[in-house]
């Protein structure tokens, strides 16, 4: 199936183009590493995908399935969270209103889940701490375990290894990579490391402003644009 | 005096209904916004307050029924200079609030002549509160504590994180809505006793006192809601006994707890 086809996608950023004439399609399942530099469009195209910023033209089209109706996004840390006074468990948690229209309730299945949630990424230990008192990368898996209690057909992750030192990164794409095959959700994120995405992804989209590259990462090393970005 | 005999006098029983009310309110939504980063929204709010309740009182109406929509669309108002990055949203919500201010100034000088009663509408009075303003207080503090509590998970997850909720298809901006509204009710209903100037430090304080000890949302909800009761308390008898102006007093009792809290909190976090 395909979910997520994009067609001629335009932003701006004032009147100063950010993502110009953009269009790919992901299937279902698959998992795709969106690099380019600094700048180049990869953190706002991810907001207009998911609607969190206007788009100038273009058509976005996102199919979800039946059961997993959700878009776990995994956004880059505000400052208000990182001294925030929350437990674990209670921003996991909250990962699980996604799915409400109007009761806002946790009901047992709710609860379950985010408990499945911490227990897949290994924080079950960390259930009753505070979020503020966690070190980066375990403040990247209580985002990650929020993302996936919403039980979601899409994990949307924007640049979730800032500031994680290589084994913790290593770990968060094994996990990325599992929960990918074992679950078949797919998974959409924004990198800068480019060996890491080319090692675990299904796709690449090379971005600078416009889209350089779309395809497996094979086919990428074979394409000039990557001669000047992977060394 | 004791306990017992203050309750003879009406005013006082009065003041204690209204006040116990708006200070859970208070307590109950000063989380969110300072932890939202909104703190400026309610301050301008009191100022708004300031100028509606000089207007309405100029006019003969009673006071809350005319400042209880002007403030509430002032919140709306705020709240979208605020979303809106473009604007400087400080600088906007500073003009707005001293505009406020001014106008509030000029109407009651014009009418009813500068002193007695802004003197009250700034720093708040126990006798100001009458029968009309007991009712429409309760009333409003009944349902800004029920809409709390029946949004409290979503109002936790909009605050923690917008654009998580929003990408998980929660409305985001219908709960920015919300908190605007309850801000505006609860300045509404608390600026008589408090003042206009300081009911902003009641939405403030319990929930910066109770941030620095505990670490998980609901027991900080729940210890800001108990600090801001039992400062409101202490401060009403301090008035009383010592006969001092009761929104001042409050405002003071809780910042001793805040300094008491903040030290606390400087030791616990270095033993832990």
């Amino acid at each position: 199936m395909d979910q997520i086809i994009i067609k001629k996608l335009t932003m701006q950023y004032d009147s100063y183009p950010v993502v110009c004439d953009v269009s790919f399609t992901i299937k279902q399942g698959e998992y795709v590493c969106i690099i380019g530099e600094n700048g180049a469009g990869k953190s706002t195209m991810l907001k207009g995908i998911l609607g969190l910023k206007p788009i100038k033209s273009g058509a976005i089209s996102i199919n979800m399935p039946k059961d997993k109706k959700a878009i776990g996004y995994m956004p880059q840390q505000t400052d208000i969270q990182r001294d925030f006074p929350a437990s674990v468990y209670e921003v996991v948690l909250s990962g699980c209103l996604c799915n409400k229209k109007f009761i806002s309730f946790y009901n047992k299945t709710d609860k379950q889940r985010a408990l499945d949630s911490l227990d897949k990424l290994g924080i079950m230990n960390l259930r009753h701490k505070s979020y503020r008192n966690l070190s980066g990368g375990q403040q990247q898996r209580v985002l990650l375990a929020r993302a996936l209690a919403s039980n979601p057909g899409l994990l949307a992750l924007d640049e979730p290894l800032t500031g994680l030192d290589p084994a913790a990164s290593l770990e968060f794409y094994s996990m990325l990579r599992k929960i990918n095959k074992e679950q078949g959700i797919t998974i959409l994120m924004t990198s800068h490391d480019i060996h890491s995405a080319m090692s675990q992804s299904d796709k690449i989209l090379h971005l600078s402003h416009k889209l350089e590259f779309f395809g497996t990462p094979e086919e990428y090393l074979k394409n000039d644009i990557s001669k000047k970005f992977v060394r | 005096m004791s306990f017992s005999e203050i309750f003879q006098y009406d005013f006082i029983v009065r003041a204690l209904i209204v006040g116990s009310l708006v200070s859970l309110c208070a307590a109950l939504l000063g989380v969110t916004l300072v932890l939202k980063r909104f703190s400026m929204i309610g301050d301008g709010l009191s100022h708004v307050g300031f100028g509606a309740l000089s207007i309405s009182m100029a006019l003969g109406f009673a006071p809350l029924i005319l400042s209880t929509p002007i403030v509430i669309l002032a919140a709306f108002l705020l709240l979208h200079i605020n979303n809106n990055s473009k604007i400087k949203g400080d600088s906007a919500i500073a003009i707005i609030a001293s505009v406020s201010l001014a106008a509030g100034v000029i109407v009651t000088s014009v009418t009813s002549g500068i002193s007695v009663d802004v003197f009250s509408y700034m720093f708040g009075s126990v006798l100001a509160i009458s029968d009309s303003d007991l009712i429409i207080t309760v009333i409003l503090s009944i349902v800004v504590l029920i809409l709390y509590l029946i949004f409290y998970n979503p109002l936790f997850g909009v605050t923690f994180d917008e654009n998580f909720s929003k990408a998980g298809g929660v409305n985001v901006s219908l709960y920015k809505m919300l908190i605007a509204f309850l801000t505006a009710v609860t300045v509404v209903i608390g600026m008589r006793i408090m003042g206009t100037m300081l009911i902003s430090s009641l939405i403030i304080f319990p929930a910066l006192s109770s941030m620095r000890i505990f670490s998980s949302f609901r027991s900080v909800v729940i210890s800001s809601a108990a600090i801001s009761l039992i400062c409101f308390l202490a401060g009403l008898y301090l008035s009383f006994i010592w006969n001092l102006p009761a929104g001042a007093s409050v405002v003071m009792v809780n910042f001793a707890v805040f300094c008491i809290m903040w030290v606390t909190g400087k030791i616990t976090r270095r033993t832990a």
